[in-house]
């Protein structure tokens, strides 16, 4: 960080190029930075290991960042433990399930009921993979972003609730989402869970098929958030407060419809993410193609930026990250690392910023997630939580 | 796990798309002993490649998106041995930071002794560096060259329009930045641009 006389302070900050960058995006493009006297220098970046260990050791300020990977950063699990605060959540949702032509086929012949519904898909899944193994076939690969990421966790609820065994059943692995569609189109994987524009871009390329938007899998999920380290929003409340005002007013400015097309031409630009404002504008809209069909599906709640209270840092949402965690082996249960996953999140910092309450919108899952299957989720209740699932990694 | 292997034993992979700079690592790690270096370019079913080899230490450059394919071994650790990411006791901060901002990253097999590895990592990060250096005197250079070129042309059109000689030619480009406080390359591209649009 760098700070002129002027008062205007520079900050470098990281992302990956993803739809869901739009806020920090807007922010540093169109005046929101400036207006609060930051001048953001947005880094695009390759992978979330480099963006991690670059805001670990200090050549960021900031980053957009998995929600799960900020948690598990802050919690030294599957790397160098650098504790992270979150004063930001840049976006709600936003993934979705895609799959091959060819198990798009497999999965509709073997669904009981509308595949639309993830209940109904899920068992399907669960009856491909039976056949398979019955035929000798190989395990199904299906591809996702990180292993502290929402498409890891979400593909896992998802199937698990239809009875599949994510360890054992079926093969997981990590795609950079650049090669995603790529690896979907020479059969490396069956399917894969990616946030967008990476859907839309399979489907455009007539090799895939969107099953489900994450949305339908999880009501309300922490994506991607505005992480720095602990001790920088300690040292700087200040500039931490200014980014959270920008970033606030940036994410406003990208919810409201009359603004679509301008976002749409900022997010999509060279130098951010390099592609058709067409297809950030369908990812704005929450209408995705489907297939090469040309069958649509509309959900305003694909993506949340700016709508919903999607911007409040929700400690509800780290704990639903954590259980996850616990789940799947990534880490052990205990009040400690609860309370530690929690505290990522901060709201309080938020609330300071540019006000407002902890009051949910109308209309919101009551639990702050609204998973489509399972009890409600308690937070300060994991065990109940991990007890409500047969199949969980020991 | 076994004992740890001695230098020449030590597995090391080597995964770099740029052909120059994964050769110059490959020479660098072969003169300073380790003899047993597997080298990769493609990224495609990585972990399987992994899982084949079975190294020591994986090196990996910064600029590869399949970075994040390697975090997995840190989760899926039955079928190899188990990975940990450099320095993930914090024990050496400097190299850590020298690393990344030289643009790589290395991996290696639990147990192995810090010291040896920090010698392997120390060897990548020069070599990393003499590279970037590299690169940017021969993107100086090219500049150069396309500077000289456009400078080269504008004379040429001076010369013919205003009846100048070369050395007038290019005293009325120098001038002309030294007052307007540009470089000639910038003078002799508007000229060629102003010409263009005079054609």
């Amino acid at each position: 960080m760098t700070a002129r006389a002027t008062a205007t302070t520079r900050l470098t900050i990281g992302f990956i190029p993803l739809a869901d960058a739009a806020a920090l995006i807007v922010a540093a493009d169109r005046g929101f930075a400036a207006e609060a006297g930051l001048e953001l220098n947005l880094v695009r970046e390759v992978s979330w290991s480099n963006v991690r260990d670059k805001l670990n050791i200090g050549l960021f300020d900031a980053a957009h960042l998995l929600a799960p990977l900020a948690i598990a950063s802050s919690l030294g699990i599957g790397h160098v433990k650098v504790p992270l605060t979150v004063p930001f959540n840049l976006a709600l949702n936003g993934n979705a399930i895609t799959v091959s032509p060819a198990l798009w086929t497999a999965l509709s012949a073997a669904a009981e009921g509308d595949l639309a519904d993830p209940a109904v898909s899920a068992r399907a899944l669960a009856r491909v993979v039976a056949a398979r193994k019955a035929c000798g076939l190989p395990p199904l690969t299906l591809g996702m972003t990180f292993p502290f990421s929402n498409h890891n966790y979400q593909l896992r609820f998802w199937m698990a609730a239809g009875g599949v065994v994510p360890d054992d059943d079926v093969q997981l692995v990590v795609l950079p989402p650049p090669y995603m569609a790529e690896s979907l189109g020479n059969g490396h994987v069956d399917g894969f869970c990616v946030g967008a524009p990476w859907n839309s871009a399979a489907v455009d390329l007539g090799i895939g098929h969107i099953l489900h938007f994450g949305s339908e899998i999880v009501g309300r999920g922490a994506e991607k958030v505005l992480a720095v380290r602990r001790d920088w929003a300690g040292e700087y409340p200040d500039v931490t407060g200014r980014l959270v005002r920008a970033l606030e007013r940036a994410a406003c400015f990208v919810a409201d419809p009359a603004n679509r097309q301008e976002t749409a031409a900022l997010v999509a630009a060279p130098r951010r993410l390099n592609v058709t404002p067409e297809i950030i504008r369908r990812t704005l809209d929450g209408r995705l193609k489907l297939a090469s069909d040309g069958s649509l599906r509309t959900s305003d709640r694909y993506l949340l930026t700016g709508r919903l209270d999607a911007g409040r840092p929700d400690p509800v949402q780290a704990a639903w990250a954590y259980a996850q965690m616990v789940r799947w082996g990534q880490a052990a249960l205990s009040p400690e690392l609860l309370a530690a996953a929690t505290e990522v999140f901060r709201p309080d910092l938020y609330e300071a910023a540019v006000g407002g309450s902890a009051r949910r919108p109308d209309g919101e899952p009551a639990d702050g997630i609204g998973a489509f299957a399972g009890p409600a989720f308690d937070p300060q209740n994991i065990a109940a939580h991990l007890a409500a699932w047969p199949i969980h990694r020991a | 796990m076994s004992s740890a292997p001695a230098d020449a034993a030590l597995k090391i992979l080597v995964i770099d798309k740029d052909p120059i700079r994964r050769a110059i690592l490959d020479a660098g790690l072969r003169e300073a002993g380790f003899a047993n270096v597997i080298l990769l370019d493609e990224t495609a079913g990585l972990l399987n490649h992994i899982y084949r080899v079975d190294p020591d230490v994986i090196l990996i450059d910064l600029e590869n998106p399949s970075r994040d394919v390697l975090e997995q071994m840190f989760q899926v650790s039955r079928v190899v041995r188990r990975p940990i990411a450099m320095f993930v006791d914090q024990s050496d901060r400097e190299t850590t930071k020298a690393a990344v901002e030289a643009g790589v990253s290395a991996y290696i097999v639990d147990g192995l002794r810090q010291g040896r590895v920090k010698d392997i990592l120390e060897l990548c990060i020069s070599r990393f560096n003499a590279v970037a250096r590299l690169q940017d005197e021969l993107d100086r250079a090219k500049s150069a060259l396309e500077e000289r070129k456009t400078i080269d042309r504008a004379k040429g059109i001076l010369m013919q329009a205003k009846g100048l000689s070369e050395e007038q030619a290019y005293a009325l480009l120098r001038k002309t930045a030294m007052n307007e406080k540009r470089k000639i390359a910038e003078v002799a591209q508007a000229v060629i641009t102003a010409s263009e649009l005079l054609k």
